[in-house]
C-alpha cells in the first residue's frame, strides 16, 4: 500500500481523503444517531443550525445532520453493491468474450453495444410508473447492474483481444499453463487497475442515477438516500421558505462525494497506466 | 467499398439494437408484480375523477389495447413492434384526451434537441479552446487552475448543478426565472429573447459539466500530442504556435472525443430529462414526468420508446460519421 501511494498523483491523495471522510460519515456516524432520523416530528420543526441540531431541522421535524448520515449510508451501500456486481459480471463476461472469440464473442458484444445505447433513466421511470409509483432500492440496484456491466465488459474484452496475441501469453500457453491460470496470472494484472477505476466510477453512476430517480419522487421515498432528501426538501418548498441548509446539505454532499470519487478513479487509472508504461 | 460495408454493418446493428430496446420496453410492463392496467385505473380513480362502471370497462379495454394485451404473447409482441416501427402510433393521450401522443411529442422534441444541441456545441467550442491552451502549457498556473476547475465540475450530475444554479440565481439572487414561461408571438423578437432567457440556466447546467469533461480530455490529448514528431517538425519549420495548435494538434485531439461522445449521449439525455423537470422546461423530460404523474400510459410508452430510439439513433449517426471525419480510418 505504501508503495502504491509513493508516486501516486496528488489528485489521488485528495480524492482518497474526501472519500474516506464520506465513508466515516456514512458508515460509522449512523450508529451514533440519537434515534431514527427518518421519523417525523422527533425534533422541533424548521430550526436553524444550533448546538443541538448541527445542520438545523426539516419542516417534518427531522434532524438534518443525522438524516444526512443515514442518506449517505444508504446511497453508498447502493453504489457499492451496484458497482461490485457490475464490475465482477463485466470483467468476467468481457474476458470470456475476448478470450473465447467466435459466436460467444459476437453475442456478448451485441448485448454490450445494445445495452450501452439504451438510456437507463427512461427505463427506470417506466418501471417506477408501472410498479405502483415508486421503485424499491433493490430493484433500482438490479436494473442498474443490468445496464452498467457493459462498460467494464467492453474495455476488458478489448484488452483481452490484444492479450491473446502477446508473446508472453503464448509462452505461458505452450509451457502448459491452464487457461484459467493464464487469465488470472497474466491477463488480469493488465486490467486490474482499469477495473478498479471503473468500479469507483460505477459507484458514482449508481448513486447518481438513483438520486436522479429519487429527486423526481420515483425512488423509494420512505428510505433516506441523498436523492430522496432532495425530493422531500423540494416537496416541502424548502427553497421558497429559504431553508437552504435542508436542501443544500444533500446537494453539497453529492458534489463533494462525486468530486472525491472522480479524483480517486482518475488518479487510479493515471497511476496504473503510468505503471504499465514503465514496465 | 469498405466504407459501404461498414455503413451496412452499422445499420444492421442499429436495427437489431432498436428491436432489442423495444423488446425490453415490451417486457418491462409484463415483468412487474402488479397488473399495469389495474394500476393505471387505480391511479386515474385516485385523481378524483368519478367514472361509472361502463366508463371503467371502456377505459380498461382501451388500456388493454394500448398495452397490446390481446392475443398470445407472441401476437402481442409482433403487434407492438409493428405499431411502433411502421406507424409510430401511440394512440391518444389519456390525460390530454384526445390529442395524439405523437403531436405532444412533436411539440416537445425541438425543445429537448435545441437545449442539448446548443449546450453541447457551446461546451464543445469553449472546452476545446481552453483544453488546447492549457494542454499546450500544461505546467503554467492558469492551466493548472483551469484543470482544477474542470475536475471539480465534471463529476457533478446535471440535475445537481441545475439545482445549485437555480438556488443561486433564482432564489438567492433573483436574476433568472424559476420556471419556464415563454411569451411572444411566433418568430417575434420577444419570443426569441424569452426562449433564450428561460433556457439560460437549464443550458448552463449542461454546458458547465460537458465543458469540464472537454477541458480534461483535450488537455490530456494535447499534452501527449505536443511531444509527437510531426508537431516538432512543424515547429522546426518555423510555424507559429497558433497555426500548430489549430492545424496540427487540434484535429488529432478532437477525434478520440467523438467516440466518447457516442458513449455519453445516453447519460447526457438522462441528465437533461431531470434538468427539464426541475426547470419546468417544456421538453421531452417534462412530458415524461407529466405522463408519470397523470398515469397517462400512452404518453409514457410513447415518450420513452421515442427517447430510447432517439438515443440509439444519435449513437449510430456519430458512429457513422466518425470514419468520414478521420481520414486514417477512411483510407483503411
Amino acid at each position: 500500500m505504501a508503495k502504491f501511494f509513493a508516486d501516486a498523483p496528488f489528485r489521488l491523495y485528495l480524492g482518497v481523503v474526501l472519500v474516506i471522510v464520506f465513508i466515516i460519515f456514512g458508515a460509522i456516524l449512523p450508529w451514533f444517531a440519537p434515534g431514527d432520523p427518518l421519523v417525523w416530528y422527533t425534533a422541533p420543526r424548521n430550526q436553524n443550525p444550533s448546538a443541538a441540531h448541527w445542520l438545523g431541522t426539516t419542516s417534518l421535524g427531522q434532524d438534518v445532520f443525522w438524516l444526512l448520515t443515514y442518506a449517505l449510508r444508504n446511497s453508498l451501500i447502493l453504489g457499492l453493491i451496484v458497482a461490485g456486481f457490475s464490475t465482477v459480471i463485466g470483467v468476467f463476461l468481457g474476458l470470456a468474450a475476448g478470450y473465447a472469440g467466435g459466436w460467444l464473442d459476437r453475442v456478448l458484444s451485441f448485448f454490450m453495444d445494445a445495452l450501452l445505447c439504451i438510456p437507463t433513466l427512461p427505463i427506470l421511470i417506466l418501471m417506477a410508473a408501472l410498479f405502483g409509483g415508486q421503485l424499491a432500492l433493490p430493484i433500482v440496484g438490479l436494473a442498474l447492474v443490468l445496464f452498467n456491466w457493459p462498460y467494464p465488459a467492453r474495455q476488458v474484452r478489448a484488452v483481452a483481444l490484444t492479450m491473446r496475441e502477446r508473446e508472453f501469453v503464448n509462452v505461458a500457453w505452450f509451457s502448459g499453463e491452464s487457461s484459467v491460470r493464464i487469465l488470472v496470472r497474466h491477463i488480469f494484472p493488465y486490467i486490474a487497475g482499469w477495473s478498479a477505476a471503473n468500479f469507483i466510477n460505477t459507484v458514482l453512476v449508481g448513486i447518481s442515477t438513483e438520486s436522479a430517480l429519487a429527486v423526481i419522487g420515483l425512488s423509494s421515498a420512505q428510505q433516506a438516500t441523498l436523492g430522496t432528501m432532495i425530493y422531500w426538501a423540494i416537496n416541502y418548498q424548502a427553497l421558497l421558505g429559504g431553508k437552504y441548509i435542508w436542501i443544500g446539505s444533500p446537494v453539497v454532499a453529492i458534489v463533494l462525494l462525486f468530486i472525491g470519487l472522480f479524483l480517486v478513479s482518475s488518479g487510479v487509472s493515471m497511476r496504473s497506466s503510468a505503471r504499465r508504461m514503465s514496465i | 467499398m469498405n466504407l459501404l460495408r461498414y455503413i451496412a454493418g452499422r445499420l444492421v446493428v442499429y436495427i437489431l439494437v432498436v428491436i432489442f430496446a423495444l423488446t425490453v420496453l415490451f417486457f418491462v410492463p409484463r415483468l412487474g408484480p402488479t397488473d399495469p392496467v389495474e394500476a393505471m385505473l387505480a391511479k386515474v380513480a385516485s385523481q378524483g375523477a368519478y367514472m361509472d362502471a361502463a366508463q371503467v370497462d371502456a377505459l380498461r379495454q382501451s388500456l388493454a389495447d394500448t398495452f397490446g394485451l390481446d392475443g398470445s404473447l407472441w401476437d402481442q409482441y409482433g403487434a407492438f413492434i409493428k405499431r411502433i416501427v411502421l406507424t409510430a402510433d401511440f394512440g391518444p393521450s389519456l390525460s390530454m384526451y384526445p390529442t395524439p401522443v405523437m403531436e405532444l411529442i412533436r411539440n416537445a422534441l425541438p425543445w429537448t434537441f435545441g437545449l442539448l444541441l446548443t449546450s453541447t456545441l457551446i461546451a464543445w467550442v469553449l472546452g476545446n479552446f481552453v483544453g488546447l491552451l492549457s494542454g499546450w502549457k500544461p505546467n503554467s498556473t492558469s492551466s493548472r487552475v483551469m484543470e482544477g476547475i474542470a475536475i471539480c465540475l465534471y463529476p457533478i450530475p446535471y440535475y445537481i448543478l441545475a439545482l445549485l444554479l437555480s438556488i443561486l440565481f433564482s432564489y438567492i439572487w433573483k436574476i433568472f426565472p424559476l420556471t419556464t414561461t415563454i411569451r411572444g408571438a411566433p418568430w417575434s423578437w420577444e419570443l426569441i429573447t424569452s426562449v433564450v432567457w428561460n433556457s439560460f440556466l437549464p443550458a448552463m447546467s449542461i454546458v458547465i459539466v460537458v465543458f469540464g469533461w472537454w477541458v480534461i480530455s483535450v488537455k490530456a490529448q494535447t499534452t501527449a500530442l505536443k511531444e509527437e514528431e510531426f508537431v516538432r517538425y512543424a515547429r522546426l519549420k518555423g510555424l507559429g504556435d497558433a497555426r500548430i495548435l489549430s492545424r496540427y494538434v487540434l484535429p488529432n485531439a478532437i477525434l478520440p472525443q467523438i467516440t466518447f461522445l457516442a458513449l455519453q449521449i445516453g447519460l447526457m439525455f438522462n441528465g437533461s430529462l431531470i434538468t427539464e423537470i426541475l426547470f419546468d422546461y417544456p421538453g421531452l423530460g417534462l412530458l415524461i414526468y407529466t405522463a408519470v404523474l397523470q398515469g397517462d400510459f400512452n404518453l409514457l410508452m410513447g415518450t420513452i420508446s421515442l427517447s430510447v430510439i432517439a438515443v440509439a439513433t444519435a449513437t449510430m449517426i456519430i458512429d457513422l460519421i466518425y470514419p468520414l471525419l478521420d481520414p486514417r480510418i477512411r483510407h483503411r
